[in-house]
């Protein structure tokens, strides 16, 4: 059934923000603190969990797949609800410092990229 | 009968079909003028900053196009419920052994993109005539992202300017990201589960990591987004308390 998968994704969510919240209110910050990466560790967890016992049946992973699908769409969305005018009518700070900071970045992805860890 | 209100009751749906056709726009747009050398993706993307960019010039407001009745439905489809939830989704293709090698590198790339972020963010902040530690930081910490820079702002209360400066910086960092991933990656070796962990530790802006990876290719995305989705949280809490204190001390 396409809603049980459906149903464990919304779980895995909803128990992954939560948790998010919590860590973020025991260490006294106002904001969420890895609460996706909790979902979606909770969601390849209890998914594998599934599929050993079977529980995994017909269109079950349509259920989540029809969401990963919309990633690009939702994506589209936001970018289209960003504060763009704000970005560019603050003045030169904002572009410098924005600009500046991802060029830096880009430089940095390959080389911290060698560090392996030796399964 | 009010056929704006009828587009607005109806919200989610109208932006279903006004996205679709955003994207066979673009996709069009990539097959037939570009030959494929910029991802349909990346131009949907870039489409909708444009009308997010055109939506503020008409309303002033500050959720872009969504801020016109007409299109209200993408404050909820594009808000942070549904992002997160097809982000989670992603994780269904996920290798745990791949993400259990990149740990380290995830870790490490996590502390410095922080750190790193931080201190340019200063270095400019200094170089437009900022000299006191509160309006420094939060100008660094906008440099993490649009989230962490009114955080660290209000908790050490820095003026309403400096912090829309610091939200403004946040929102260029993710557009860049944004528009300059698709075109950057195989240049920086972005193609593989492995840099896409580093590179969301690097860069922490979700909402720019999340959209450039997209435009790359969307089996990274659950990398990228699962370091990135630590870096907020730990900005927001590094920011205003030990880096703030470190700045200080050098002050």
């Amino acid at each position: 059934m396409l809603i049980y998968g459906l149903g464990l994704l919304a779980f895995s969510y909803i128990a992954g923000q939560l948790f998010g919240d919590f860590l973020g209110e025991l260490i006294g910050v106002q904001a969420n603190v890895g609460g996706v990466g909790f979902a979606m560790l909770l969601l390849v967890l209890l998914h594998n969990y599934f599929q050993k016992k079977q529980w995994v049946k017909a269109n079950f992973d349509e259920g989540i797949g029809f969401w990963s699908n919309m990633y690009v769409p939702v994506i589209v969305a936001m970018s289209a609800s960003q504060n763009a005018l704000l970005a560019f009518n603050k003045g030169v700070l904002p572009i410098v410092a924005g600009t500046l900071i991802v060029i830096i970045g880009f430089l940095l992805v390959p080389i911290i990229s060698k560090i392996k860890t030796t399964p | 009968m009010n056929i704006i209100s009828f587009f607005e009751k109806n919200g989610m749906i109208t932006s279903f079909l006004i996205i679709a056709l955003i994207m066979l726009v673009a996709e069009q747009i990539s097959t037939r003028l570009l030959r494929k050398k910029i991802p349909g993706s990346a131009i949907a993307i870039l489409l909708g900053l444009i009308l997010a960019y055109y939506g503020g010039l008409l309303t002033g407001g500050e959720k872009g196009i969504a801020d016109l009745a007409f299109f209200s439905g993408f404050k909820l489809v594009g808000g942070s419920m549904f992002r997160d939830f097809c982000i989670v989704s992603t994780a269904l293709g996920v290798s745990f052994p791949v993400m259990l090698q990149a740990g380290k590198a995830g870790i490490i790339s996590l502390v410095l993109g922080l750190v790193v972020s931080f201190v340019v963010g200063i270095c400019v902040g200094l170089a437009f005539g900022y000299h006191d530690a509160e309006s420094l930081a939060t100008i660094g910490a906008g440099t993490l992202t649009f989230i962490v820079g009114p955080v660290t702002g209000s908790a050490l209360g820095a003026s309403s300017d400096v912090i829309a400066l610091s939200v403004a910086t946040g929102v260029v960092k993710a557009i860049v990201v944004t528009i300059f991933t698709p075109l950057i990656a195989a240049k920086i070796k972005l193609d593989n589960p492995h840099s896409a962990m580093v590179f969301g530790g690097i860069m922490g802006t979700t909402s720019g990591v999340a959209a450039g990876l997209a435009a790359t290719d969307q089996k990274l995305v659950p990398y990228g987004a699962l370091t990135a989705t630590f870096y907020t949280g730990l900005g927001c809490l590094l920011c205003p308390s030990v880096f703030y204190l470190a700045l200080k001390a050098l002050m």
